[in-house]
């Protein structure tokens, strides 16, 4: 029963990103979801750079998250175009337009089918600079996937496969959390010159509705945010997993626990400085992800925070995430990360 | 409508994927209902249906009313009659780099009896899902097989259970074609412990170890190698049994195919790779993401064979050819031409890729269960009152079904943990409580 709760407590808490601390702008604009912001960037993307293009499984009527919605039609079907049913084909394809000199930004329809390209990126796309000793890159690409827990999504269609990208050197990884990051994240992420991986919450494609300025504008990579302040404990997180441990936050505060919550932005390179004053601030550490636990991004995060600060920490560091199982079916409420599991956690390690 | 959206529309039967096989559908309906005025309750001796039985199915109906006089006026029941029949298929078999095989096929009163009824009841569940669906009984995703029934039940009676089937996600009627009870299909879509798969797998997960049903693979394609590695199985242990790998028109785009067609040619495994071609990958109509969309002519080195796969009689002539030709020779590509009412999974609607048009079409001209109670009709082998009241008993069957699906348990939360590793290996796991509820698994 409490995991049904848990459950139905994600639909309604969504963290706004104009919430405490130095967002983008606070700006207003219009009130969008995730997948209109996301729209909204690949538009200003294509507009702004005539050799960007946009492919993938069936972008041309605007995909099956709506998020390429009037590109085909604004752009034309030279410049947004569907590709056949075939994943390694067409990141190798995005490799190859990027390596002269274009920007290609690519659809995988779920991160959960992403492996097929795997070989494409870690051994072609991430390499390609380094190899050639800087004369070839491809620089342009950007994979776009929406990942993650959807509530019903069964095995293939709710992974999160960030920590085997995170261990690739030579590409990004970056998450938004809400619809401004969004936009912002992924106009940033196209115009990188590195590959990048881009993965996007579907969770909050229609659930999160934020005010997102209509104009074009980047949010940098690799500077992670505060987006609450705290003394008692550092909570990280990326993603839809932060709407989740706000609640936990707000939660943990009618305690009288101050949590400072950290939204890591790019998961690599990741900000480490952040992260490490934050914990030198607090001495305890808390980091919550979807994925299983085990070999998990939250264990890199943890060992580089013991590496520097291991005299200020007050407890060891806890990490809340998925259970190392595949990702189920019926028994997803007891899979997740919940919010209780946080809010356990949190206090335990205060009270440690 | 563009341009290209228009070529869609301007098919002729010579085209390599023709949508209908029948150029003349209006009068092929007002021939039907015709004959919906005329007693087919006179049973007859088995000579005329003898006679009957050389002519196609299609050209039947236009000598219906010279036959009905000769009979004479005795009520034949369901007919249980093994002795056989040879129907002549309406569409022959296009062939690549092999022979065609005899558009006259061998079968049975008895067969063509079960062919319906087995299609009707997949048809039933497949309705049945789609509601349960609509009512959140059943969640996550649910792939309906409903227009497509001619290949389970025709593969199944050219084939044994030694033989083994491997599929993508929309497993459900394999499923029931390989022997699966309704009420573990139900239960499995449902999420109950009872299902064929303990609840743990889901719509897309279905299995049947004893019936060497492979199953249900969500990823697109990924089934194709596996199914190459069992062939390869058989092969090696003398089984004298073939693989069927079925994969779709999305999926033919893959190139694990075309990987695991060279292994299979290479050391002459008995594969038989099968492309059910129902037009859409997805919502992506074949002309826009293939270009060459005559799958069985896309192993180039391998034979490759095209069958009209809403007849279940062409279907099981092409399987038994197949089984042959695999067992001698090696892998054969066998793409099926069929058709899935249906959107692509119970979250597309199914018509915005296609007109409803197209849909009905298809259902009128084509559909393979009518195809067989035309069949069954015109030889006499069942009334139609019977035939409804067949319908009206799988109905019941699978209704009760569902309700004894509906009424088994959930599985247990401890089986979250299990079937990971054969002897799950000591994970910890906790409960909200981090400090007390601690359990390390076997």
């Amino acid at each position: 029963m409490a995991a049904l709760l848990g459950r139905s407590c994600r639909r309604f808490g969504f963290l706004s990103s104009g919430h405490g601390a130095r967002s983008v702008s606070t700006e207003t604009g219009k009130s969008l979801n995730l997948y209109s912001a996301i729209n909204q960037a690949l538009h200003i993307a294509l507009d702004s750079d005539p050799r960007s293009y946009v492919f993938g499984e069936d972008v041309g009527f605007g995909g099956v998250f709506r998020c390429t919605t009037g590109l085909a039609e604004r752009f034309g079907k030279n410049r947004v175009f569907n590709t056949p049913l075939c994943e390694q084909g067409i990141v190798g394809f995005g490799i190859g337009l990027a390596a002269m000199g274009n920007r290609a930004i690519v659809e995988i329809q779920f991160a959960d089918y992403i492996y097929p390209a795997f070989d494409q990126i870690v051994n072609e796309a991430a390499k390609f600079r380094y190899r050639s000793g800087n004369q070839f890159n491809c620089g342009g690409l950007t994979i776009r996937a929406p990942y993650g827990a959807v509530g019903h999504g069964g095995h293939y269609h709710s992974q999160s496969p960030e920590a085997f990208f995170c261990h690739v050197p030579g590409i990004k990884v970056v998450i938004p959390r809400s619809p401004r990051e969004a936009k912002g994240l992924l106009l940033s992420s196209i115009r990188d010159p590195n590959p990048v991986v881009f993965f996007e919450p579907k969770w909050l494609y229609r659930q999160a509705v934020e005010e997102v300025p209509e104009h074009d504008y980047m949010i940098p990579l690799s500077e992670a945010e505060v987006i609450r302040e705290g003394n008692d404990i550092t909570l990280v997180g990326w993603g839809a997993q932060l709407t989740i441990m706000e609640q936990a936050c707000l939660d943990a505060e009618k305690e009288g626990i101050s949590c400072e919550l950290i939204d890591l932005k790019t998961l690599l390179p990741w900000d480490k400085e952040t992260v490490e004053a934050s914990v030198k601030k607090t001495g305890r550490l808390l980091i919550s992800h979807e994925a299983p636990i085990t070999g998990g991004f939250g264990a890199e995060i943890s060992a580089t925070i013991l590496e520097r600060c291991f005299l200020k920490l007050e407890a060891p560091v806890s990490r809340v995430c998925g259970l190392d199982t595949p990702f189920p079916l019926v028994f997803e409420p007891f899979y997740m990360p919940t919010k209780n599991k946080i809010l356990d956690a949190i206090k335990s390690t205060v009270n440690y | 409508m563009s341009q290209n959206d228009q070529k869609r529309f301007d098919l002729s039967i010579d085209d390599a994927s023709p949508y209908y096989n029948n150029n003349i559908p209006s009068l092929q309906i007002k021939i039907r209902f015709l004959f919906a005025k005329r007693d087919y309750s006179k049973a007859n001796s088995r000579a005329p249906a003898m006679a009957l039985s050389r002519l196609s199915s299609r050209s039947n109906t236009f000598l219906k009313p010279a036959i009905t006089a000769l009979h004479s006026p005795i009520r034949r029941h369901v007919s249980t009659d093994t002795s056989p029949i040879t129907i002549e298929t309406a569409v022959p078999f296009t062939s690549h780099l092999c022979e065609s095989p005899s558009r006259s096929v061998e079968t049975s009163s008895e067969e063509i009896l079960a062919f319906f009824r087995d299609m009707a009841r997949m048809r039933r569940m497949e309705i049945a899902a789609d509601s349960l669906y609509k009512a959140k009984l059943i969640r996550g995703f649910c792939h309906l097989y409903d227009g497509q029934e001619a290949l389970a039940v025709g593969m199944e009676a050219a084939i044994t259970k030694k033989d083994a089937i491997i599929t993508s996600y929309r497993d459900h009627c394999t499923f029931i074609g390989r022997g699966g009870k309704l009420v573990d299909a139900f239960s499995e879509l449902m999420g109950r412990k009872t299902g064929c798969s303990h609840g743990k797998g889901g719509s897309m997960h279905f299995y049947k170890k004893d019936a060497s049903f492979y199953g249900g693979h969500g990823i697109v394609g990924a089934q194709i190698p596996l199914g190459c590695g069992l062939a390869f199985a058989q092969k090696y242990n003398k089984d004298e049994a073939v693989t069927f790998t079925m994969y779709g028109d999305g999926a033919a785009n893959q190139g694990q195919l075309f990987e695991a067609l060279n292994i299979a040619a290479l050391w002459d495994l008995p594969a038989i790779l099968v492309c059910e071609n129902n037009h859409y990958g997805m919502g992506t109509a074949t002309w826009r993401s293939a270009k060459s969309p005559a799958y069985f002519k896309r192993g180039d080195y391998v034979p490759g064979l095209k069958v009209d796969g809403m007849d279940a009689l062409a279907v099981k002539q092409a399987c038994k050819f197949a089984k042959e030709h695999a067992l001698k020779n090696g892998p054969i590509i066998l793409e099926m031409d069929t058709y899935r009412y249906h959107g692509h999974s119970m979250s597309d609607p199914g018509s915005t890729y296609r007109t409803r048009d197209e849909i009905s079409g298809v259902r009128q001209v084509r559909d393979p269960i009518e195809r067989v109670r035309k069949l069954l009709l015109s030889h006499d082998i069942a009334t139609e009152k019977e035939l409804k009241d067949m319908e009206k008993e799988i109905r019941k069957e699978v209704d009760d079904a569902v309700a004894q699906a509906k009424e088994s348990p959930v599985p247990d939360s401890s089986e979250l943990f299990t079937n990971m590793y054969v002897k799950d290996c000591g994970v910890e796991s906790f409960g909200a409580d981090r400090k007390d509820l601690k359990v390390t698994l076997p």
